[in-house]
């Protein structure tokens, strides 16, 4: 054992040594490969980082769930004449009710209204969107719980004045943990707010996510009573009345398989009763089939391109290969007068391949490693070097190096001796 | 090595080249004995199968017909791992060309068909040193062939030959490539290896390097014409 590892040593040594008699030609012949194998790590990590934010953005938004948004429909003739009008549109309590009452796959249905409203605590004050909702809210938009507790059932039979803050929030009105208790003024009505939750939206994508940086949680039978579902929006000096129930429905389908019929029964039930199309559907689960089939078409692409370029690096290690063992054909002549196997020359000339494959493949490793860092770096694009990538491209220049190599080896192995050594 | 009294034992050795159209008898039937310890001279014109003998013997190509009893052991029939295999172990080259591999040391060179043996490292440079000396290189190990003289070099490759301990050393026309004195230089040193008991068979059309030799074989158009 300890003399076949000294012997690959040896063989190793001696592969590097004959590679290095010629640097300028080794040097380029690997040059393929280092440009093969740095493109699909860079590459691998180009797709796999820009897939992790697309599912980081999907998952989110929840997988199980099924999005509904109420939507002005596009004016008609009817609300054309004077914007003193009032305009009625979008998704209604019963919307809520119905689909919980006759889609079986749904097993919970959260309405939301959503209104801006001003917030007080203590002296600070900032414009806040008021989420008014139930309390599955908290079970479909699962985060984190920083402070006090989320809203529950209770709160919402005895039409509770609590508020439930997000972190982002919470820090502008300057309020931490102690302000549990405390009381919030949204819009002259007072509520005392019960916890403060974590925000996940970042700032200009907040509508990536159904929860938003500035939103406060109130009972929705509150904010009903309180506020009502006419809305009042001063634009260019005139005042546009409107009337939305509800702003959002969130369905939450028990099991994933259902998503998409499920999605396909809620707009048949919907239809129905909403002669305009004042709401929007929005699946989350199809956005990550879609980012997922738009990433296997990514992969693939990008996987051909590597292909090709790891194929040129091989055949250029063939051919250097191939006229080193025909430079070298006296050599091998001699080797096998004095004893050599054949199988001996096939494993002198391989190592000399592998030898060339792997100091390319890992020149190309570092050269992979480093694209990435550069595109994020310049690009702002995410990128995500994973150890499955290097393992895989040194793989792959392995089996370049064994592909490409062998065919040389065995010609090598096969000359005959006799000619061999009469060759100049 | 074994108890055989002969070396070598060939017996109506024959050898056809298959050039297509036409097929060429190389050898038509040799039969020889050499006898362990000595030195003989192979000698003939060109095209007169002595070369093609020297292959046969050297276990480089295998006869038609006919059989040939290596250090007691028939080797005209073997598979090409086994010639590899006897080459490595029962014979020495020492080639006219000296051959020997330009990107290897001298000490890397001698100690080549040991690597092949798989000879552990020690036991390696031990022989290395060993012949190195003999021949009069030890301290020239570290060079290139191509730092050498012809005459050097032709002795790199008798250490290498050496460095197994061979049952025979075949030379082809060793001392073709050298000048006068060089050629003197390396043929006393065959005597003395045949002195010390070595079996030698060398190729040669010069008379005045067979001399050297102690028995002489003469071929013709592929037989025997003289043996003594």
């Amino acid at each position: 054992m300890r003399l076949a590892l000294s012997r690959l040593r040896r063989d190793v040594v001696l592969g590097v040594k004959n590679l290095l008699l010629h640097k300028l030609r080794s040097f380029l012949t690997m040059l393929g490969l280092v440009f093969g194998v740095g493109s699909v790590i860079a590459m691998l990590a180009i797709g796999e980082g820009a897939s992790r934010d697309a599912l980081e953005r999907i998952r989110r938004l929840g997988s199980h769930n099924i999005m509904l948004e109420s939507k002005k429909p596009p004016d008609d003739q009817g609300s054309q004449k004077r914007s003193s009008f009032l305009t009625i549109y979008g998704l209604l309590y019963s919307d809520a009710d119905r689909i919980a009452a006759t889609i079986p796959s749904v097993d919970s249905v959260v309405p939301v209204k959503a209104l801006v409203k001003q917030g007080k605590f203590h002296d600070r004050s900032l414009d806040l969107r008021v989420v008014c909702t139930t309390d599955d809210w908290f079970r479909l938009v699962d985060r984190e719980v920083l402070a006090g507790r989320v809203m529950n059932s209770r709160d919402m039979k005895e039409f509770a004045s609590v508020a439930v803050l997000t972190e982002w929030g919470a820090r502008r009105l300057l309020a931490n943990e102690h302000a549990v208790g405390e009381t919030l003024t949204i819009d002259r009505n007072t509520y005392q707010v019960v916890g403060i939750v974590r925000s996940e939206s970042g700032g200009s994508e907040a509508s990536d996510t159904p929860d938003g940086q500035t939103d406060v949680y109130i009972p929705l039978a509150s904010a009903r009573q309180r506020y009502g579902d006419l809305f009042f929006r001063r634009t260019q000096g005139s005042v546009i009345r409107e009337k939305v129930e509800l702003h959002e429905i969130i369905a939450h389908v028990r099991r994933e398989s259902d998503v998409a019929a499920t999605a396909r029964a809620i707009e048949r039930l919907l239809e129905t009763s909403h002669k305009k199309r004042d709401y929007a559907i929005n699946v989350p689960l199809q956005l990550l089939r879609q980012a997922e089939a738009t990433k296997r078409t990514f992969s693939i692409v990008l996987g051909a391109i590597a292909g090709i370029s790891l194929l040129v690096g091989g055949i250029g290690i063939m051919n250097i290969m191939l006229a080193s063992v025909t430079e070298r054909t006296r050599e091998i002549g001699i080797r096998r007068a004095i004893g050599a196997r054949r199988f001996q020359i096939v494993v002198q000339f391989l190592i000399e391949a592998l030898a060339l494959s792997v100091i390319g493949g890992m020149i190309g490793m570092a050269l992979g490693i480093s694209i990435p860092f550069m595109v994020t770096f310049f690009a702002g694009m995410p990128t995500v070097v994973t150890p499955m990538s290097l393992v895989l491209s040194f793989g792959i220049s392995v089996g370049v190096g064994i592909g490409f190599g062998i065919y040389p080896a065995m010609r090598a192995s096969k000359l005959d001796p006799i000619i061999a050594l009469r060759y100049e | 090595m074994s108890s055989a009294e002969y070396a070598i034992e060939v017996e109506n050795l024959q050898k056809v080249y298959d050039m297509g159209a036409e097929k060429v008898h190389a050898l038509k039937g040799v039969t020889a004995r050499f006898r362990k310890g000595e030195f003989w001279a192979v000698m003939g014109s060109s095209g007169s199968g002595k070369s093609t003998m020297l292959q046969i013997l050297g276990c480089l190509d295998r006869p038609t017909s006919g059989t040939y009893r290596l250090d007691g052991r028939e080797v005209s029939r073997l598979g090409d791992d086994d010639l590899s295999d006897v080459r490595l172990k029962y014979i020495g080259f020492v080639f006219q060309s000296f051959n020997l591999i330009p990107q290897l040391t001298v000490a890397e060179n001698i100690a080549l068909p040991l690597y092949y043996q798989g000879v552990d490292d020690r036991e390696s440079r031990r022989r290395v040193e060993k012949f190195a000396q003999y021949v009069g290189l030890a301290n020239r190990l570290s060079h290139r062939p191509n730092q050498l003289s012809g005459g050097q070099q032709q002795r790199v490759a008798i250490a290498r030959a050496l460095a197994t301990d061979p049952v025979v050393i075949l030379a082809d026309e060793p001392t073709g490539n050298l000048d006068t004195a060089m050629s003197i230089e390396i043929m006393n040193l065959f005597t003395e290896l045949n002195k010390q008991g070595k079996t030698i068979v060398m190729v040669t059309h010069e008379d005045d390097i067979a001399a050297y030799a102690g028995h002489r074989l003469v071929m013709r158009d592929g037989l025997i014409k003289e043996m003594r």
